[in-house]
């Protein structure tokens, strides 16, 4: 697609060095973005990717090298003059406005945006043309994330970029989501406009892409066509060390500890779930993975296993004792552990220290309250145990949470509930857009613990994770949950068909698009 | 009792009048708390502005340099709160009640000249035919100009927010700042203009007490009117027609209680004077209770301190 037509690049960064107080974020970075051409910016969290995009779109100025844009000098000031040039950028974390609808976004991220009545019938018609459905009229806040997603590329698309820029598109999407994404992405690349694609789930460049940029430590360490090496390569490259996947001895399961019965519960808001007659146990040493699309109940399920929404006493059994109407804390002490998806503000509380952070979970268990007192120094002693064990990088124990990047906030969320050593540890997304050594790490601590003989539930939507950790596995679907089965030996179909209910329709979609 | 005493057509007509000067600060807070800032400080600001309006409509003989005045010292005031809370990133809670405080202290100090004095008067509309109307004439067109401008600013302030590229950008802002900040809109400029709009406001809200309603000044004058204003843009549900609604409603009972009194009723008097108070809450509340789904009112940044880093 690329070569053929000779001239210069799309895009040419030379010697981008951007320096930020304790850090070089970008040393000397060069590459180069053909017309066309889906290119990948690989690296760990923190290895400068999104400081390198950031300065392509115009948010940051480097302090040293220059860019070249169709072979002219290209130095954007800010988004507009990114925009105008003709590069465009999809975020991470969505750049939208939940209180307004989807033409009121979408005409702030655009220079000149036409009239409402105009604007909306383009978004319907650039949105159909490329597969992604999307109506104008809806408020961005009753989107799934999917759908915030389309507004975002829909944004983007309006203005025919010549080089869209999309900053770890596929985190938050259901795999048949991604299969809708990368059919838009090569429809894109086929007419001609450029992709920069950042992530570090390593499939899915080798899938897309045909050139890699790979980043460490803000440095370029390798450029190659990801589809002449294996995804372990890649990630050792990334990682700059030799990768060991999870593993651990099969063993065999003890007692039940955990069992679930009749649990129904009705869903809180409008755009909630509720939970119908979930049934199922937990043995000693077994991580169960519940799997399924999000927003099928898992954010319920885990409220209702945490504590955080109390039921009947006797539908939730811990070891044979009812304790479905305790709450939290009263679980906790009993040995039942959670950590919830949202770091910031359900895991963890963003404006608070670390050690008051590891307090607030870690005060029944590892008794840092005595007689309503806080134990300063056992509770520092504890949050510094946690970041030790489980290698989270943090100038100390006093930095607040949301000053963590976000695998080492997720390392110290989980390794805060293992460290309590649980009888059962309930985990929800526990990998959610964390790197692969922090990924690695987190899952290796989960079998650990299942090995020491807890029981562990993985509620994800990440179903290779789930495969790779589960000893069996069960899917939510519209807040039922499948009967569990072992997770060996599964194939796709039958997994698909587990997740599936009025999904499997979808399922079908996808699995044909992927033919 | 007396109850032939009460005019219906003079308590709408002075009804308008009681509920200006809270209907003015309360669209000027709207629009800040549209762009995610909290001001607490109107009531200073307001208080500010009455004297300032009051101090120069008298030494120029001009009530409408004085209005303008108020505007501006409004804006001033509200601009140091700006310079606080957007560059130096002190806690809007905090430094609003804070500009309460000094603009009630501020406004002693440059007040005590003035205790006692009569303003020149403002004049008032008198269209031929209009005025004349038998009822509708003195309700609706023989008030002072400054009524139609507090009307107008709130049509105005809705039509901004709903259909114009900068309302657009300014909720954008006070929705999420971090994200209007990625698209490249300059979430500090804009809090700026808007705090400087609430200042301008709730400055000419507290003139219209001192030159128009009142007209005299007298310390402490406007009495809590300004946290009154505050509290009517939250049960408004930060929409300017139900401010409106809430502004008139509050005023309207604050003059038929006071009617009432007069006419001797026989409820205590304590009673009639929370009463205004209490209606005006329950409505809103009764309005904003029965909304529908997807109404998310607050902006979502509202009082949160934006660090535009990196």
């Amino acid at each position: 697609m690329s070569e053929a037509d000779g001239g210069p690049p799309l895009l040419v960064a030379e010697g981008l060095t951007k320096a930020y107080p304790g850090v070089l974020a970008n040393d000397h970075v060069s590459f180069s973005v053909a017309h066309g051409e889906v290119h990948a910016l690989l690296g760990e969290n923190g290895a400068g990717k999104s400081t390198l995009v950031k300065m392509i779109y115009g948010l940051v100025r480097p302090d040293e090298g220059r860019m070249m844009l169709e072979g002219r000098p290209y130095a954007p000031h800010r988004p507009s003059d990114a925009r105008r040039a003709g590069v465009a950028m999809v975020f991470q974390h969505f750049s939208l406005f939940e209180a307004l609808n989807v033409a009121e976004n979408i005409a702030l991220g655009m220079e000149e945006p036409p009239p409402q009545g105009e604007l909306s019938a383009r978004i319907r018609e650039v949105s159909v043309a490329y597969g992604l459905p999307l109506d104008p009229e809806r408020i961005v806040g009753e989107l799934s994330a999917g759908e915030r997603q389309r507004v975002e590329i829909i944004r983007c698309l309006l203005q025919n970029p010549k080089l869209l820029i999309m900053d770890e598109p596929t985190s938050v999407l259901t795999p048949q989501e991604v299969e809708i994404l990368f059919r838009t992405l090569r429809k894109l690349s086929a007419e001609g406009t450029a992709i920069l694609y950042i992530s570090h789930k390593l499939e899915e460049v080798i899938d897309l892409c045909e050139n890699a940029t790979i980043l460490r430590h803000g440095k370029v360490v390798a450029t190659c066509n990801p589809r002449e090496h294996s995804a372990r390569e890649l990630a050792e490259l990334m990682v700059g060390e030799i990768l060991t996947p999870p593993h651990r001895e099969r063993a065999a399961f003890g007692d039940v500890v955990l069992e679930v019965r009749g649990l129904s519960l009705p869903a809180t808001s409008h755009f909630g779930t509720s939970l119908k007659d979930i049934g199922f146990s937990l043995r000693a040493g077994e991580v169960l993975g519940i799997g399924g699309v999000a927003g099928n109940g898992q954010d319920e399920l885990l409220a209702a296993l945490s504590g955080e929404r109390p039921t009947a006493a006797d539908t939730i059994r811990l070891s044979g004792q009812e304790i479905g109407a305790l709450g939290p804390n009263e679980r906790r002490a009993l040995g039942l552990l959670a950590a919830p998806e949202e770091r910031l503000g359900h895991a963890a509380a963003p404006d608070m220290s670390l050690t008051e952070n590891a307090l607030l979970t870690g005060a029944v268990r590892e008794r840092l309250v005595r007689r309503g007192l806080i134990d300063w120094p056992r509770s520092r002693a504890f949050a510094k145990r946690i970041t030790e064990v489980f290698d989270v990088r943090t100038p100390g124990t006093e930095v607040p949470a949301r000053a963590l990047s976000g695998g080492n906030l997720q390392k110290f969320v989980i390794g805060r509930e293992v460290l309590q050593r649980p009888e059962v540890l309930v985990v929800n997304q526990p990998t959610w857009g964390v790197d692969a050594s922090a990924a690695a790490a987190i899952r290796q601590a989960i079998l650990d613990l299942a090995e020491g003989g807890a029981g562990v539930i993985v509620i994800s939507q990440d179903l290779d994770e789930l495969m790779e950790i589960s000893d069996t596995f069960a899917a939510l679907n519209e807040g039922r949950l499948s009967a569990p089965r072992p997770a060996r030996g599964l194939s796709v179909e039958e997994i698909g068909l587990m997740l599936g209910g009025v999904h499997g329709a979808k399922v079908e979609e996808g699995a044909d698009a992927g033919a | 009792m007396d109850y032939s005493a009460i005019d219906p057509v003079l308590l709408l007509a002075t009804l308008m009048i009681s509920a200006t000067p809270i209907l003015l600060a309360a669209i000027g807070e709207l629009v800040v708390e549209k762009a995610g800032v909290l001001n607490l400080g109107v009531e200073g600001m307001m208080i500010t502005g009455a004297i300032c309006g009051f101090a120069i409509a008298v030494e120029s003989g001009n009530p409408f340099l004085g209005l303008i005045a108020a505007a501006l010292a409004g804006a001033a005031l509200s601009l140091i709160f700006a310079f606080l809370t957007q560059v130096l990133l002190s806690n809007q809670v905090a430094t609003g009640l804070a500009l309460t405080l000094f603009g009630l202290g501020l406004s002693s100090l440059i007040g005590k000249p003035y205790a006692g004095v009569k303003p020149p008067a403002s004049p008032h509309l008198d269209i031929p035919l209009l005025s004349d109307i038998p009822v509708l004439g003195p309700i609706f067109f023989r008030h002072d100009l400054m009524v139609y401008v507090s009307l107008t600013l709130v049509a105005a302030v809705w039509f901004f927010l709903k259909y114009t590229r900068a309302g657009l950008i300014l909720r954008a802002v006070g929705e999420n700042h971090d994200a209007a900040h990625a698209l490249g809109y300059k979430v500090v400029r804009i809090r700026f203009l808007a705090i400087m709009f609430g200042g301008a406001c709730a400055g000419l809200g507290g003139a219209y007490l001192s030159l128009i309603r009142v007209p005299q000044w007298t310390e402490g004058m406007t009495a809590g009117a300004g946290w009154i204003a505050l509290a009517l843009v939250v049960f408004a549900s930060w929409r300017p027609w139900r401010v409106l609604l809430g502004a008139y409603l509050f005023g309207g009972i604050t003059v038929l209680q006071l009617n009432l009194q007069a006419a001797g009723l026989a409820i205590p008097v304590e009673y009639l004077s929370m009463s205004p108070y209490i209606v005006t809450i329950l409505v809103l509340v009764y309005i904003s209770a029965r909304k529908g789904r997807g109404n998310l009112d607050a902006p979502a940044s509202l009082g949160r301190t934006f660090h535009a880093a990196h």
